[in-house]
């Protein structure tokens, strides 16, 4: 290593260096560039918080004890002296009131839980809307849904462990639900349970997988995904210097250690304010679990409230053929709901790549208006989820609004199935609407609140040209056109043999590109500056009678766009 | 778009020529000063500023560690528990005093002019993939694992055959269902409890328009634990007094009930829930998870949510000494449905 280096540094670095090539590691890595965006946080987030959830969790298996043996509680916790509980709720009392910092560490691991499952959500959007999972990224995005699913389970399997009346509760559903299952439901509950429920097997089983296995197993996905990030290199938006070749930003030594580290601390510090601030999952006001008892307002965490949402708006449909029964009613929305959403976030990068037939590498973002379909069918997705939501909630709604929670439940079994479809079709147009005015800006410039009178008497508003950059931004983006499969037939007339797919390919492709904008052409652009402002900006009621010999000098003074 | 780009397939690819399409790439925009990077006492000042955080930082964890030790573990402050509160307060702020400090020291004082990095391929180079499937087969010919199909054949049944052991390792999780959710405590002249209390219940004990809830008696004879925890999640019931002219029973059901007191299965045929809101006026209980309406005066019909069975009604009658008693078991299984439940 350097002369320069005091001793006491360069010698352990030399030390690594002989045995594991450090020097080679730290030259190719430490000045990796990685682009700036508030959006880029939001996947930071979620591995953050995942740290701290390891972090306060760690702590958290010092004192609780996974065991549903029933003692008689004598802690410090007044109110349920004499009371018989598990050892398991007892343990999570004692963290609670006796162990100093306990109640903190509990309130710090649940809102982390609830920000990482959060974090991870909204990280997913924002590649959903932006395009990242394009190629070469469709490994990332699997590992991400798996991720998310996994976080999904491994939060159940938490708020399940206090073995508190909520927490029962939710297992008392989950029973219910694996019992659902065709065929092997019993079998399956009864393997899992060690009999009838509750048992005294389900927390020490729950224990190993929520402390271990899941952790493990989002762990070493973890550390996949940000490998991959590392060999991609990160996407950045469109903007003037970036291009689909380059990468622009900062280095990971200095700034990206003082910014990235500094904001897990950031996020740390916040889930501790809210640990020390806002309570959640009072479990001693709950109370023990009693198969008999049940709390009014019973609520999953918020990442189940949708699969809950659809559990609740299901009509009541259940078969019986030959001696056996099939719970309709349980299975679809608590299996297939959690089915549908692996199903399909897994595919979709697959079926855009098909309908587009692009295998190019693809490192600049999309602006979501600039894909109207996907962006609809992420707004529709979006809907389908959040009136589920609005369902798992529909006994607080209407207690809270003084509704009927019948009306509730049937407005949501309707609007289940519309509301997505006019979400997809009101979030196409503000994309069209939005592309139009890109477009628009790009031929004419942007309005300047001027309005000028010319000398004839006519008003014109005068249009400022974009800065380069901007105009550049704009149009960054891909055509997109729909896809020509020309005539598809050979010097004979012949049909080619995979006519059909194409043909099933070409009307997706127009489904999803027909009603796109495209940006302005080169020669469009050029018509637009020489010809001044022209008439399809929606100013032509301005000029209305106006002749074309005064265009050209009404063009030098508005409507430019630069170039 | 870029050369190393290339598209596959038969079909052509829609036209994207991307960016610098129509308008080029005017290049990265020119470093902009910041007021830190002009004016040395703004520097100073933004200096002052991070190294400020961090030193509060400190005193916070040392403001922690008295917390820890001073404030008393039951003590309450405007509400909140104080220990909580001012563990968690004094660490939160240190830890965001710490990530703020950092990043103001990035964006204030680090140098900000950005860094271009060429992207290359994921792909690997077509020499490359040639080396590799070189490399590959040449391991496979000398493994002889083309030729040797015996040896092939047997090493992928024995690893198959291997994946029987830990499913088979899983059988002793829990024993067979046979019809254990067929049948609870239940039995002819089993007594009727009060849940809690455990005090036997006469019909006088319960007024018109009262829910009770009730357990067997031998739930009581059960050691504590897990078989008196899953006899309990199975043989709960309420117990409703109504007026006997608003009883729709069913014909094979006139019987069931005494001087109009029903007695129903407490679980709820969705997921198994309690059900436990009862509205006295309708004769309605409401499970309180996924909302399920039972008619209770019309032999535990669903009139609302998503289950689909009645609630089960348990027969019942008096004793010779006057207390309630059932009549015989459920004379359905309780609880949500399974396969095999028929």
């Amino acid at each position: 290593m350097s002369s320069a280096t005091p001793k006491a540094v360069s010698a352990p670095l030399e030390f690594l260096d002989e045995r594991v090539g450090l020097a080679k590691l730290v030259k190719s890595n430490l000045r990796k560039v990685f682009p700036d965006h508030w959006s880029f946080l939001l996947g930071e987030i979620a591995l953050y918080s995942f740290i701290v959830l390891l972090l306060s969790g760690t702590f958290l298996t010092l004192w609780f004890k996974p065991s549903m043996q029933e003692i008689v509680y004598n802690g410090a916790y007044g109110p349920m002296q004499g009371l018989h509980m598990s050892e398991a709720f007892a343990s999570t009392l004692d963290i609670s009131f006796s162990v100093r910092g306990g109640l903190l560490m509990r309130q710090i691991h649940h809102w982390a839980a609830m920000l990482f499952i959060g974090a991870m959500t909204i990280h997913m959007l924002r590649v959903f809307f932006t395009g990242a999972f394009r190629k070469p990224r469709e490994i990332n995005w699997l590992i991400g849904t798996i991720l998310l699913q996994l976080g999904l389970i491994e939060g159940f399997t938490g708020y399940s462990l206090p073995d508190d009346l909520l927490s029962g509760t939710g297992l008392r559903f989950v029973e219910g639900l694996i019992r659902s299952v065709p065929v092997v439901g019993t079998y399956v509950s009864f393997f899992l349970f060690g009999g009838e429920f509750p048992g005294d097997a389900i927390i020490p089983r729950l224990y190993p997988i929520h402390i271990l296995l899941l952790p493990g197993l989002i762990l070493a996905l973890v550390a996949a995904h940000i490998g991959l990030v590392v060999y991609h290199k990160h996407t950045q938006h469109t903007g003037s210097g970036r291009t689909n070749k380059n990468v622009v930003g900062y280095p990971l030594m200095p700034v990206y250690m003082a910014k990235a580290g500094g904001f897990f601390f950031i996020v740390f510090g916040v889930t501790a304010l809210m640990g020390a601030l806002f309570q959640l999952n009072p479990v001693w006001i709950y109370g023990p679990y009693n198969a008999a008892q049940v709390g009014a307002g019973t609520q999953p965490d918020w990442y189940m409230g949708w699969v809950e949402g659809g559990l609740r708006i299901m009509p009541n449909w259940e078969t019986h053929i030959a001696g056996f029964t099939i719970s309709w009613n349980i299975f679809i929305p608590g299996v297939g709901l959690l089915g549908l959403l692996a199903v399909v976030m897994s595919i979709y990068p697959f079926i855009e790549r098909w309908v587009t037939g692009d295998n190019r590498e693809h490192h600049l973002l999309d602006k979501p208006r600039n894909q109207p379909t996907r962006t609809g069918f992420g707004v529709a997705g979006m809907t389908f989820y959040g009136l589920l939501w609005i369902g798992g909630g529909n006994d607080i709604i209407a207690t809270t609004f003084h509704l009927a929670i019948n009306d509730i439940t049937w407005f949501l079994r309707i609007a289940i199935f519309i509301g997505p479809v006019i979400a997809f079709m009101i979030t196409k147009r503000i994309c069209i609407g939005l592309q139009r005015r890109d477009r628009d800006k790009l031929l004419h410039g942007t309005e300047s609140g001027i309005v000028m009178r010319l000398p004839h008497g006519e008003f014109i508003e005068v249009h400022k040209p974009l800065p380069m950059e901007q105009a550049y931004e704009l149009a960054a983006h891909d055509r997109q056109e729909p896809l020509d499969i020309g005539a598809g037939v050979d010097h004979n007339g012949v049909e080619a043999p995979n006519r059909r797919i194409l043909r099933l390919r070409a009307r997706v492709s127009r489904f999803w590109f027909g009603d796109a904008v495209q940006k302005p052409t080169a020669g469009e652009l050029e018509a637009a500056h020489t010809h001044g402002h022209g008439h399809d900006d929606g100013h032509g009621e301005l000029e209305a009678g106006e002749s074309e010999a005064h265009r050209p000098e009404v063009g030098a003074g508005s409507g430019k766009t630069p170039t | 778009m870029s050369s190393d780009l290339s598209s596959h397939g038969e079909v052509a690819i829609p036209d994207a020529s991307g960016a610098g399409d129509p308008i080029p790439d005017p290049g990265l925009p020119p470093h902009e000063p910041r007021l830190t990077d002009v004016d040395e006492q703004a520097a100073k000042r933004a200096e002052r500023q991070v190294a400020t955080l961090f030193g509060l930082a400190a005193l916070l964890i040392i403001a922690f560690v008295v917390a820890y030790l001073v404030v008393p573990r039951h003590a309450a402050f405007l509400g909140f528990g104080a220990s909580n509160l001012a563990l968690g307060s004094t660490l939160g702020l240190a830890l965001l005093f710490i990530g703020v400090g950092a990043v103001q020291w990035a964006r204030r004082l680090m140098d900000d002019h950005e860094i271009v990095e060429e992207r290359h391929s994921s792909s690997s180079s077509e020499q490359d993939r040639a080396e590799a499937i070189a490399v590959v087969r040449q391991g496979a010919d000398e493994s002889g694992i083309g030729r040797r199909t015996l040896i092939r054949r047997t090493l992928i049944g024995a690893v198959a055959t291997l994946g029987i052991a830990p499913i088979i390792l899983l059988a002793d999780l829990g024993p067979l269902p046979g019809n254990k959710s067929a049948h609870t405590i239940w039995r002819r002249g089993t007594r009727i409890a009060n849940d809690v209390t455990f005090k036997l219940l006469r019909p006088e004990d319960l007024e018109l328009g009262q829910l009770v809830n009730a357990v067997p008696l031998t739930l009581e004879d059960l050691p504590e634990g897990k078989e008196r925890n899953n006899a309990r999640a199975k043989a709960s019931v309420i117990l409703v007094r109504m007026e006997e002219n608003q009883i729709r029973a069913l014909p094979n059901r006139k019987n069931w009930g005494v001087g109009g007191i029903l007695c129903y299965s407490k679980v709820c045929t969705h997921v198994g829930c309690p059900v436990n809101l009862y509205e006295r006026v309708t004769r309605h209980v409401l499970c309180p998870c996924h909302q399920s309406t039972f008619d209770l005066a019309d032999n535990g019909r669903v009139v609302f949510g998503p289950a689909a069975r009645s609630l089960p009604q348990l027969p019942i009658m008096v004793d010779a000494d006057g207390y309630l008693v059932a009549q015989s078991d459920f004379t359905e299984p309780v609880g949500p449905s399974y396969w095999e439940r028929g």
